[in-house]
């Protein structure tokens, strides 16, 4: 566990970039550090690796206090990541990666062949390894950025907009690969963003912070989007925090519809004999969905032959059966047909469901909750 | 052209004893120089308050003319005024008080964050400097060091005024015997000294800097 202990940081200019932050991040878990621009995230998270002293207060790693820790021995052991990876340009990727075990002590050979292993964890091919940071994009970069903070094993990982610097399709893969290995490994991390939405994607708990470093909230997302603790935080989470909770809550089981299906490559008159309100879903050979084909349009003409992906429409979302009501309405929303279209955790398509089936479901949810709000709120005025 | 040859090799013994020790002369001080100016330039870059005073004296070493330093160096050092070593002494000198500030430019053309990432990863301040800052100084050092080297061969050449024999020895022969061959041969042979260091340091600039002509594929 990271433990900011009444941590405040002042400068000589007056500026205080934290006021008196307590917070126990989690042994094990993802703490995310969020906040406008200057709040003190940057800076917090410094003085957990002694890169920033704090004016007054203490951090403690698993109970022992940073400050009776030599600074170079403290930092080998906490994995470091920075915004636009901070690689070193005048090494390879394989010898960035081992900078760590090296300073560790371990032989050239030894940090080399698990700088190869680390590339393979965070999916670099091994082709990169001999090459340089301009060499290679900026998500590569990054993904070389994590495999060096990982490479000694650190138990703690301090991350500080690691993903900030990438376009958002190759953030939104950084981030998927990163809660894969966080499951994997287990790390004690705290990660900071000014990103409300990464944050709540990320994190198992999310400490908001406001301009002159105080903390406003501490809790995890689905709190914090349910019961914000003031209007700041109300503020920054943003307006349709309601929908995003939906994040959080898991389908349960869905009313699956069953639904009439034809194989890519399967003869149009099929499709058109068996279309349901005009669409009909196609899926591959693995049942694996494909699009959904207007089959009800068709001439005959048309209809002799076969269905091919140019037919395909491919707008709607996919949700999975053990997913979150966020996506389970969001493939109702999405899907032309407006049959939302739910597969297994391995792909195969699983049966449909419509828009006012999930609705139906949030409402029960949002009834139990409210429930469970005013027994809570009673509970707390007896 | 005929003549030059004639000359050539009627004075070979002597021209390829002073190519050996012209050669010496613009190898030595520029080595030295760079030896004593990696600890200063150091000294420079990592306090502030030393590196005005650093870089105001070093101006003021480069601006004294070599003719002065030549005679003078030896009242200072002790040693006779025909003695090679006061060339060299002085030569080392001025390619250290180019350096210096070379080096300290260099150190601090190291961008901020990379060596806080250093830090961060757990570098000492000491591996800090050996294996991040130095190496990534190697393309400003190194291109101050050319500069360096081809000055300081061509100052090798004043340096016969004061007796030591070596190449500049053909333009004094030159001027007293009323002859072009041995000027325009001795021009031929320091350009081409300056050059072949010239390309020498280039060459060795970039064996050590693979990662600088990296470019994105
Ligand atoms: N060296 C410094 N001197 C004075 N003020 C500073 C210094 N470093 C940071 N600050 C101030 O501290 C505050 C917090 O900075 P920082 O932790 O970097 O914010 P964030 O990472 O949340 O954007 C800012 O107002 C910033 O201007
Ligand atoms: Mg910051």
């Amino acid at each position: 566990m990271i433990r900011f202990d009444s941590v405040t940081k002042g400068y000589p200019d007056g500026t205080l970039a934290v006021d008196n932050l307590s917070l126990d991040a989690p042994s094990g878990q993802i703490s995310v550090l969020v906040g406008p621009s200057g709040c003190g995230k940057t800076t917090s998270l410094r003085m957990v690796n002694r890169m920033i002293e704090p004016t007054s207060g203490r951090v403690l790693l698993d109970g022992r206090d940073t400050a009776s820790i030599e600074p170079a021995e403290l930092r080998r052991g906490i994995g470091y990541v920075i915004q636009q990876a901070g690689l070193f340009p005048h090494k390879t990727v394989l010898d960035n990666i081992a900078t760590v075990p090296l300073l560790l002590g371990r032989s050239k050979r030894e940090a080399r062949n698990r700088a190869a292993e680390l590339l393979e964890l965070v999916g670099l091919p091994q082709t990169l390894a001999g090459r340089y940071p301009v060499q290679l994009s900026g998500g590569q970069q990054q993904r070389v950025g994590v495999a060096r903070a990982l490479a000694a094993d650190p138990p703690v990982m301090l991350m500080d907009e690691p993903f900030s610097a990438v376009d958002p399709v190759v953030r939104e893969q950084l981030q998927n690969e990163f809660l894969r290995i966080q499951a994997e490994l287990s790390k004690t991390i705290i990660f900071v963003t000014h990103d409300i939405d990464e944050a709540i994607k990320l994190g198992d708990k999310i400490a908001v912070m406001r301009v002159g470093g105080t903390l406003a909230q501490f809790s995890p997302p689905a709190e914090l989007l349910s019961r914000p603790r003031d209007e700041f935080v109300a503020g920054f989470v943003g307006r349709d925090r309601g929908y995003r909770a939906l994040s959080f809550a898991s389908t349960g089981p869905l009313p699956l519809a069953e639904e009439p299906t034809v194989r890519l490559g399967d003869p149009l008159s099929a499709a058109r004999e068996r279309e349901k309100d005009g669409w009909i879903l196609v899926v591959g050979q693995d049942d694996a969905p494909l699009g959904w084909l207007a089959a009800g349009g068709l001439t005959d003409e048309q209809a002799k032959g076969s269905a091919g992906t140019d037919l395909l429409n491919l707008g709607g979302t996919l949700a999975t059966k053990a997913g979150t009501l966020r996506e389970a309405l969001d493939a109702a929303l999405s899907s032309p047909s407006g049959r939302g279209v739910i597969v297994h955790e391995d792909g195969r398509f699983a049966g449909t469901v419509t828009a006012s089936q999930v609705l139906a479901r949030i409402e029960t949810r949002a009834t139990r909750l409210r429930e469970g709000a005013i027994r809570s709120a009673t509970g707390v005025c007896s | 052209m005929n003549e030059l040859w004639t000359y050539l090799e009627a004075n070979w013994t002597q021209i390829r004893g002073w190519t050996l020790t012209t050669l010496w002369l613009a190898a030595v001080p520029v080595m030295a120089g760079l030896v004593l100016a990696l600890p200063c330039g150091w000294l420079a870059h990592r306090y502030r308050w030393a590196h005005g005073p650093f870089v105001s004296a070093m101006s003021i070493v480069y601006t004294v003319p070599s003719l002065v330093m030549f005679l003078v160096l030896p009242e200072l050092l002790g040693t006779k005024i025909l003695d090679p070593v006061n060339v060299v002494a002085a030569l080392t000198l001025y390619t250290f008080a180019l350096l210096v500030r070379t080096v300290a430019d260099g150190l601090a053309s190291v961008p901020a964050h990379t060596l806080a990432t250093a830090a961060a990863m757990g570098h000492t301040a000491r591996q800090q400097l050996l294996s991040v800052q130095l190496p990534l100084a190697v393309p400003v050092i190194g291109a101050g060091v050319r500069v360096a080297a081809v000055s300081n061969a061509s100052l090798v050449s004043v340096a016969s005024v004061v007796g030591t024999s070596q190449l500049g020895q053909l333009f004094i022969a030159g001027n007293n015997v009323g002859s072009l061959a041995p000027i325009i041969l001795g021009l031929v042979f320091f350009v081409t000294i300056a050059l072949a260091f010239d390309l020498i340091i280039v060459i060795i600039t970039r064996l050590l800097t693979p990662w600088h002509k990296a470019v994105a594929s």
